[in-house]
């Protein structure tokens, strides 16, 4: 079962990173949530697979059963999830903005913090 | 001894504040500070005589064994009443030749803290210690060269002066923990006890190289003993105290130091005689070339270095003695002759060698001090530098020591003979000559020193046992690690090293008549040669290029290019130590689930339809179908609340990327061509593989479960909650969670932020500069005037 | 948007979908759901609500802007946390009161208030990126 899990969490990898280099903004973003999901994944199978049985105690019962699937990875995920959420919003509006200030979508375009020319750093005997 | 060693840098904090409330007799009050510690450090010359040595500690990192330990012994005992003593003088000497200087009393503080840093150093009895002190001397004495920082020649000295012997300094730091390493303490004289254990450790050879690159940079030897002429940039002052007697010496102290744990093995013998033999010859020929007083005193404390380097490669006892002797004789005359060539430029205006003669008359005090230091140099008797000389040829004669070693010191003293006539003669006698100002005599400060450090070298020249017994004898001792017997007398009947010292004599008066032809001569020859000095250039400008190169290489300004870069090195930080566990994976054949396949491909298709789908809004439900299966994953495998949270958020990502995308042009088709295509394609590959490599490696191996165990043990007991992974959220973990619950605000303040910027000020002249393509136009372009004309053109145009 | 079903339905939806986020909110101690959950639900009702019925009418129907909702929720889940060191014990230490009265009752706590605190952190936060994102220019 993790193989095939493992499988997949490698190809929305992949396509995942085939995106974030395609040098288009929108792509970009896309490449982002992908990879979150990717992201969630691997956590999710490395903490093991547990058929339908979700970490919580029965009533009557005062400690969790063994069997259960594993709590923790699936914390760390809950949350991972919410907060990327959030940062995938923020992206968008940043991507949405930038593009409003530079008209265009293409990254290779956007050199406001680094422009063509540079400056020359100083040379020892200069100082 | 830790507040002795503390007390410069406090009260050199305080020193522009004594400037401001004493106004120019300044170097009077400092100087009592030294003068104080010299007195302190002079009560412990009986029991070290006695041969006792002291220890003195104070926990600093005990968790790391680096504790503020002072160690006092013979050789430590020299060096700090050295230090001390002669800063007395150069506080004092600082005060007089910098009156009224604006920045004297930052000038005063610098050299307190070097004072500080110095005295340090060679108290210091803990590796760690050792090194922060020794790059304290580095760095205030990066400050004191560059003190004239308005001049070009004074910043490029002291960047000189600091690159050199701070790279030297990161080399000693790896000695020293070597050391530490293989001798199992942190102790300078616990590793020091017992040398063979050094000396017979495998990284003996990477241990003696690296403390060797410290000492040789910072004793200004051959091929480093160029920033040190360099240095002369620095006021007078810095010269007398720093490139004399005090930090110059350092390297050789270390070296001394070291001797019995490091020394004594043919490597470290072949190595300090040849390098310091090579810095010694080389010192005093550049010292004849040159005509400046200073560059001259320079060139020759670079040859004495190089004899001092000599001589602790001999090794043998009386060599010993000799470097000892020597040292102890050079620092009192160097000093007194720094001092002189200062207070000469200070009374004349020049130090031009050929331009002076006959200030003795003006001068009477300067001139006097001038003469009896350049007597001691000389080696004359009945001077303490007749001694020193005298045990240097009983140093390279004795035993069965090749020839060579006395031609080659003959050689060097007879130059340097020369160089002592023509600084401390030639310019005080003969017919007055023409100079800028018209010559005068300082005041008491500016040649009290150098008149009380030469007059010291004669009395010690004719009473030598209190030389002997006091400082050459246990420092000896010190550097030897074994009790010797130490004799020093002025005249020991006539034997081979009279002889020496005859041919010295005769070979210097030969180069002091011809000193001016020669002078002319070697700036012919010295000055065609390519040297250190152009390759520290050359080696500067090779690191910026090199600099520049990377730069240019990773610094593309692309996004994708960064991301390119990251993404291979994370995929390489993923596979390399797969490589290197033993865990085995095992391929099986997965089940055949219809459930979990079908959810796998669908996952997948709709991962591979974001990839590929032109149109934006297909685009954005395949990624709504992606997540689905996430979704679905999560539910199959026993995890409601992520099912639940991931349908959420997919609803609401569907929903705000909508939104946004549909301001956004259309997406349109991919515009990579076949070449970025197959590379983007090998990278995204590489990394899919190396992630479902991990993640099988992570799955075959055993899963320590005892974090979960813990939580499913106390969530009901403890926490009063069912659901395990909420206990975990708001109980066991909150801090975390508090934490992502403040990034998930401050993500909602930064969107609600970037958004209502625009509509606010939409003319802002900042928004209408980011607008602009200004890639690939001058800096220029930002100027305010410019933009502003910009900004101007455009409302026009539109 | 103009769909009539869409805006009948909307208010009777939004209605139950909030308060649905509280009972999943509320549950989550003991079952799945929990603040996060809660939050995300509620913050859809909110907008649902905007995109229905207008963004003017949603801003009225939450009464407060939501990024002073996400704010006080910080606050609260921090709060939260202080009262464990009035009572000695570490920063976020669950502290439980059992009332007399009602022994069995599993909500007086301030690992409930900080689930709250969660909650209103989510709905304030992400109703207010979708408010913002709603708005034309």
């Amino acid at each position: 079962m993790e193989t095939i899990l493992a499988v997949l969490v490698g190809l929305l990898f992949a396509i995942s990173v085939y995106l974030l280099l395609s040098g288009s903004l929108i792509r970009l973003i896309l490449g982002v949530f992908v990879l979150g999901n990717a992201t969630h994944l691997l956590i999710f199978v490395s903490g093991r697979l547990t058929r339908e049985s979700p970490p919580l105690i029965e009533s009557g019962l005062k400690v969790a059963e063994a069997g259960i699937a594993n709590p923790l990875p699936q914390a760390l995920i809950l949350t991972a999830i919410v907060i990327s959420f959030s940062l995938f919003a923020f992206l968008l509006v940043l991507s949405y903005r930038a593009y409003q200030s530079l008209d265009t979508i293409d990254t290779d375009d956007m050199r406001v913090a680094e422009p063509h020319a540079e400056t020359l750093p100083m040379r020892g005997r200069d100082v | 001894m830790l507040a002795a060693t503390l007390a410069p840098f406090v009260l050199g904090v305080c020193a522009p504040l004594v400037r401001r409330l004493l106004g120019d007799s300044v170097g009077w009050a400092l100087a009592v500070l030294p003068a104080g510690l010299t007195i302190y450090f002079a009560q412990f010359l009986g029991p070290i005589a006695a041969g006792e040595t002291l220890t003195f500690s104070t926990e600093w990192v005990p968790a790391a064994g680096i504790a503020l330990a002072f160690y006092v012994d013979g050789l430590s005992l020299m060096f700090a009443l050295l230090i001390s003593f002669i800063g007395t003088f150069i506080v004092l000497y600082a005060g007089a030749y910098l009156k009224g200087h604006a920045d004297l009393g930052r000038f005063l503080m610098f050299l307190l803290m070097f004072m500080g840093s110095m005295l340090g150093l060679v108290l210091s009895d803990n590796v760690v210690t050792l090194f922060v002190f020794w790059e304290l001397t580095s760095i205030t004495s990066f400050l004191l060269i560059g003190f004239n920082h308005d001049k070009a020649r004074s910043r490029r000295a002291a960047l000189q002066a600091l690159v050199v012997t701070g790279g030297g300094g990161l080399a000693l730091l790896a000695g020293l923990l070597l050391m530490a390493q293989a001798g199992g303490s942190m102790n300078l004289s616990t590793l020091l006890a017992d040398g063979d254990v050094l000396r017979e450790h495998p990284w003996y050879l990477a241990m003696l190289l690296l403390v060797l690159a410290g000492a040789f940079t910072k004793s200004a030897q051959v091929p480093f003993h160029f920033w040190l002429p360099n240095a002369m940039e620095a006021p007078t002052p810095v010269s007398a105290y720093l490139h004399s007697a005090t930090m110059v010496k350092a390297g050789v102290y270390l070296l001394a130091r070291m001797n019995p744990g490091l020394g004594g093995t043919e490597i470290w013998q072949v190595l300090l005689m040849v390098f310091g033999g090579a810095t010694l010859i080389a010192g005093a020929i550049l010292a004849l070339r040159n005509t400046d007083l200073k560059l001259m005193l320079a060139q020759t404390t670079v040859a004495s270095l190089g004899l001092l380097v000599f001589l602790i490669g001999i090794g043998t006892p009386l060599a010993l003695q000799a470097a000892m002797a020597y040292l102890f004789a050079h620092s009192m005359f160097k000093g007194a002759l720094f001092m002189v060539a200062g207070s000469v430029d200070h009374g004349t205006g020049t130090r031009e060698l050929h331009r002076l003669s006959g200030l003795g008359r003006a001068m009477p005090f300067t001139a006097a001090a001038g003469a009896l230091a350049a007597l001691s140099m000389s080696g004359l008797p009945p001077f303490f530098g007749f001694i020193a000389k005298e045990w240097v040829y009983k140093g390279t004669l004795g035993g069965e020591l090749p020839m060579i070693l006395t031609a080659v010191a003959i050689l060097g003293n007879a130059l340097m003979f020369a160089v002592a006539f023509l600084v401390g003669f030639k310019p005080f006698f003969g017919k007055p000559g023409d100079t800028p100002h018209t010559p005068h005599e300082g005041t008491l400060g500016l040649w009290a020193g150098a008149l009380t450090l030469a007059v010291l070298g004669l009395f010690f020249g004719l009473f030598s046992g209190f030389a002997e017994s006091l400082f050459v004898g246990p420092a000896a001792i010190a550097v030897a690690g074994t009790p010797m017997l130490v004799d020093l007398y002025l005249w020991g009947g006539f034997k081979a090293p009279v002889v020496a010292s005859i041919i010295t004599v005769a070979l210097g008066a030969l180069f002091f008549w011809q000193g001016r032809r020669i002078s002319d001569w070697l700036a012919r020859v010295v000055d065609a040669l390519w040297g250190p000095d152009k390759g520290y250039d050359q080696f500067m400008d090779g690191v910026v290029a090199l600099a520049r190169g990377v730069t240019g290489l990773l610094q593309t300004g692309l996004l994708r290019r960064y991301m390119l870069i990251t993404f291979l090195v994370l995929a390489a930080a993923v596979v390399l130590p797969q490589l290197f566990d033993s865990i085995g994976v095992t391929l099986q054949a997965p089940p055949v689930d219809l459930l979990v396949w079908s959810v796998a491909l669908l996952t997948l298709g709709g991962g591979l339809a974001v990839m590929i789908i032109r149109s934006r809004l297909i685009a954005i439900m395949s990624m709504g179908v992606m997540g689905l299966g996430v979704a679905f994953v999560f539910l199959i495998f026993g995890a409601p609340d992520l099912a639940f949270t991931q349908l959420m958020v997919e609803t609401l990502s569907v929903v705000i990327l909508a939104l946004v995308i549909a301001r956004l042009p259309v997406l349109g088709r991919d515009q990579r061509g076949p070449a970025r295509v197959l590379r983007d394609g090998i990278v995204a590959v590489s990394i899919g593989a190396a992630m479902a490599a991990l993640l099988l490696t992570i799955t075959a191996a055993p899963l320590d479960i005892g974090l979960s165990a813990y939580f499913g043990e106390r969530s009901y007991t403890e926490a009063f909650g069912r659901n395990i992974v909420n206990v975990i959220l708001v109980d066991f973990r909150a801090l975390d969670t508090l934490g992502e619950i403040a990034v998930v605000t401050i993500a909602g303040v930064a969107v609600l932020g970037l958004l209502a910027f625009r509509r606010s000020d939409p003319d802002a002249s900042g928004q209408e500069l980011i607008g602009q393509d200004i890639s690939g136009r001058d800096p220029a372009a930002l100027d305010p005037a410019v933009r502003d004309e910009a900004i101007r053109d455009r409302e026009t145009t539109s | 948007m103009n769909s009539l079903i869409l805006r009948t339905a909307t208010p009777l939806l939004s209605g139950l979908m909030l308060l649905f986020s509280i009972y999943v909110l509320l549950r989550g101690h003991n079952e799945p759901g929990g603040g996060f959950i809660g939050g995300l639900i509620g913050a859809s009702a909110f907008a649902i609500y905007a995109i229905a019925e207008g963004l003017a009418a949603a801003r009225r129907a939450i009464v407060v802007p939501p990024i002073t909702i996400a704010g006080t929720g910080l606050l609260l889940a921090a709060l939260s946390g202080v009262a464990s060191i009035l009572f000695g014990d570490a920063f976020l230490t669950g502290q439980w009161w059992f009332p007399s009265f009602a022994p069995d009752m599993k909500y007086a706590s301030t690992v409930v208030l900080f689930d709250v605190g969660v909650y209103l952190v989510v709905v304030g936060a992400i109703a207010g990126i979708a408010f913002a994102l709603e708005e034309r220019e």
